[in-house]
């Protein structure tokens, strides 16, 4: 089988001897009409994918900033399907990545929501309460679709976890580098880079790292350690404060990082 | 409608391990060495131990001879969980898990709590056994069970006020998780109710379901056989599934299961998952669900703070598809009769979770023979509603 889109995009920046760089938005915060500008600012910006958030009643690997925009986004009554909607009216050409819980999902369709994603040039996703045990439910209706179906690997996974879920791990592997929910974190556990170390070696798909990376300094630290980075938290307050320099900072500083 | 997939700890199609991968070492872990205890004498001696000294088991069951004449149909007992130790069937899950975790090496706790019952016992429990411990509990559900809090307090346990969506049980779980995640190498999670990821489901039915099984010995000593009829209130589901599991293969025992109707299920507002028959994820599992059309969970509405929960611990959704057991719903207009039914002709003031299947048991026992054998599980004690039920009446008893 050829590489997911996603992969190649991914590899296409660390060729160029950087790190990838991939931004989180929580879609509908600011309001939805508000989604394609973000993409085009952020693609324009230099990122290499883009993570797409759906807002959730119940977001339980979430931290407070992500919490709050998706309830700002739940009170302007976004949804899953209004979000799909929105998407397909203007694609893009940088691959997006939709990461939304597994209840939308399904009250949705499975099948009804991979063709959408399909339609809206939806190439990777990323569904948190849905561990590599279950995904079952989602694959077989991804075969032959382009869209990656990426597993986050935590510093919990045992070994043999970790071999089982890299090995299969499609698109990337999104190697959370905390224990615990999305959000600012000032300190990373010792072990991290051994995590990262032991996944880039199983891991037939690039390294992303991700959860608590917020600093231009974090993401130069950890863009030198993973094939890339994925920062959310940091992005969704930037948008909403409507900070747009502090988005190109922390780009910028993933360019600049020399890997390791 | 889910595809059925392979995965551990399903009932039909519920069920699952829907949850962040940073839980999956746990859960993987928890259930080895839940397997390992129940396999392990010495434990169980451990927890019957505990719970005949502690928690003050075998309970009775009790023959309601007033209630019963009331009625004028079946014969009613009375399972008396209300006499456990901080005064609910929650002790007898806590407890179990407390001594898991001991057992795990983890000498944390983070437990969520909605009445407050599953927070007091899981806080009982930690004293008892040198056990540090957090409960998460809704502020709306703080409001309505103050002194619950104050009680877990006294007990050493931090309780901490959650004030996302209603501030009620759903709520409380989502902060509980949250934390569970942050803290999995040390802390253990005591979930309360039949629910969340395999293999809590299974746990908290392997600790509940002495309900049963006393009941069972208990009402074959004093009948001489089985009874027609078993009644049980359903939030998440502990205590019925705990009564229930004993008596699942016994096919001439109809079983009988309460959900909360709230408002009445036709407002809209109440916490019946099964009446609704909206099937989706929450919390790790699959089950009946309170949803609206976008996938989106809805808060769930019930006088009592326990049943105030949007979906149905996985085993119950697999046992109404297959029709083993019946579920049906009473209002909390209904729960109030209940109360005062329950405190006037037999002198015990239930709980409100336990009024739900009061009422229901009672409507029940009327259109059943004089011959006919009814138990139903009185889960707790009603001193901690005793505020709320004053309110809702107005300030007077009617």
């Amino acid at each position: 089988m050829n590489e997911f889109t996603l992969t190649m995009a991914i590899r296409k920046r660390n060729e160029k001897g950087q790190s990838a760089f991939i931004p989180y938005m929580m879609a509908g915060d600011g309001g939805l009409d508000m989604l394609h500008e973000r993409i085009s600012f952020l693609e324009e910006a230099g990122a290499d994918a883009i993570e797409i958030g759906i807002p959730f009643s119940d977001p339980v690997a979430d931290g407070e900033v992500i919490q709050e925009a998706g309830s700002r986004a739940l009170k302007r009554g976004v949804t899953l399907r209004k979000v799909m909607s929105e998407l397909q009216a203007q694609l893009h050409s940088i691959p997006l990545v939709v990461m939304t819980y597994l209840n939308p999902v399904l009250a949705y369709g499975v099948s009804e929501f991979v063709e959408d994603c399909k339609r809206a040039g939806v190439k990777g996703l990323i569904i948190p309460d849905l561990p590599h045990e279950e995904r079952g439910l989602l694959s077989d209706a991804l075969i032959g679709k382009d869209i990656a179906l990426v597993p986050l690997i935590s510093l919990t996974s045992s070994l043999e976890r970790i071999e089982k879920n890299a090995r299969k791990a499609e698109g990337f592997v999104y190697a959370v580098t905390v224990n615990g929910i999305t959000g600012v974190r000032s300190s990373f556990a010792s072990d991290l880079m051994d995590h990262l170390t032991v996944l880039k070696g199983v891991s037939n798909v690039p390294v992303l790292a991700g959860f608590g990376i917020s600093t231009p300094e974090q993401v130069r630290h950890f863009s030198s350690i993973a094939d890339g980075v994925i920062v959310g938290s940091a992005i969704v307050t930037a948008f909403h404060e409507e900070n747009l320099e502090k988005i190109q900072s922390l780009i910028e500083a993933s360019r600049t990082a020399v890997s390791q | 409608m889910i595809q059925t997939v392979e995965g551990k700890g399903r009932y039909g199609r519920f069920g699952g391990q829907y949850v962040p991968e940073t839980l999956m070492g746990a859960l993987s872990e928890l259930e080895e060495a839940h397997d390992s205890a129940l396999a392990d004498q010495e434990f169980i001696e451990q927890l019957n131990g505990y719970l005949k000294d502690f928690v003050g088991r075998e309970n009775p069951l009790y023959f309601a001879e007033r209630l019963t004449e009331a009625a004028g149909g079946a014969r009613i007992y009375l399972k008396r969980e209300d006499l456990n130790h901080t005064g609910a069937h929650k002790i007898n899950n806590a407890l179990g898990q407390a001594l898991l975790a001991k057992r795990m090496g983890k000498r944390k706790i983070v437990a969520e709590t909605g009445a407050g019952q599953h927070g007091v016992a899981t806080a009982t429990a930690c004293a008892l056994l040198g056990l540090e411990c957090v409960v998460f509990m809704g502020k709306e559900d703080i409001r309505r069970q103050e002194l619950n809090v104050f009680r877990m307090e006294l007990l050493g346990t931090r309780v901490e006020s959650v004030d996302k969506g209603a501030g009620t049980l759903k709520d409380a779980v989502n902060e509980a998780l949250r934390y569970w995640v942050a803290h999995v190498e040390d802390t253990h999670y005591i979930l309360g109710s039949a629910l969340g990821p395999h293999p809590f489901p299974k746990i908290v039915r392997d600790f509940q379901q002495v309900i049963g099984q006393e009941t069972k010995r208990q009402i074959v000593e004093k009948e001489g056989r089985l009874p027609d009829a078993v009644v049980a209130c359903i939030g998440g589901g502990s205590n019925a599934i705990g009564m229930f599991h004993p008596f699942v293969e016994d096919e001439n025992v109809a079983l009988y299961g309460v959900e909360a109707a709230g408002g009445g299920i036709s407002t809209g507002q109440h916490a019946a998952a099964i009446a609704e028959a909206k099937e989706g994820v929450l919390h790790g599992a699959y089950m009946y669900v309170l949803q609206d059309e976008d996938g989106f969970i809805q808060e769930a509405h019930s006088i009592s703070a326990g049943l105030d929960y949007p979906a149905v611990g996985p085993e119950h959704c697999h046992l109404h598809d297959i029709g083993r057991v019946h579920y049906t719903s009473v209002t909390d207009a209904e729960a109030l009769e209940g109360v005062q039914l329950l405190a006037q002709k037999e002198g015990i003031i239930p709980a409100l979770e336990s009024a739900h299947a009061i009422h229901f048991a009672f409507g029940l026992a009327k259109e059943m023979h004089p011959d006919e054998i009814l138990v139903v599980c009185l889960s707790g004690r009603g001193d901690k509603d005793v505020q709320t039920v004053r309110d809702a009446l107005g300030g007077g008893v009617q």
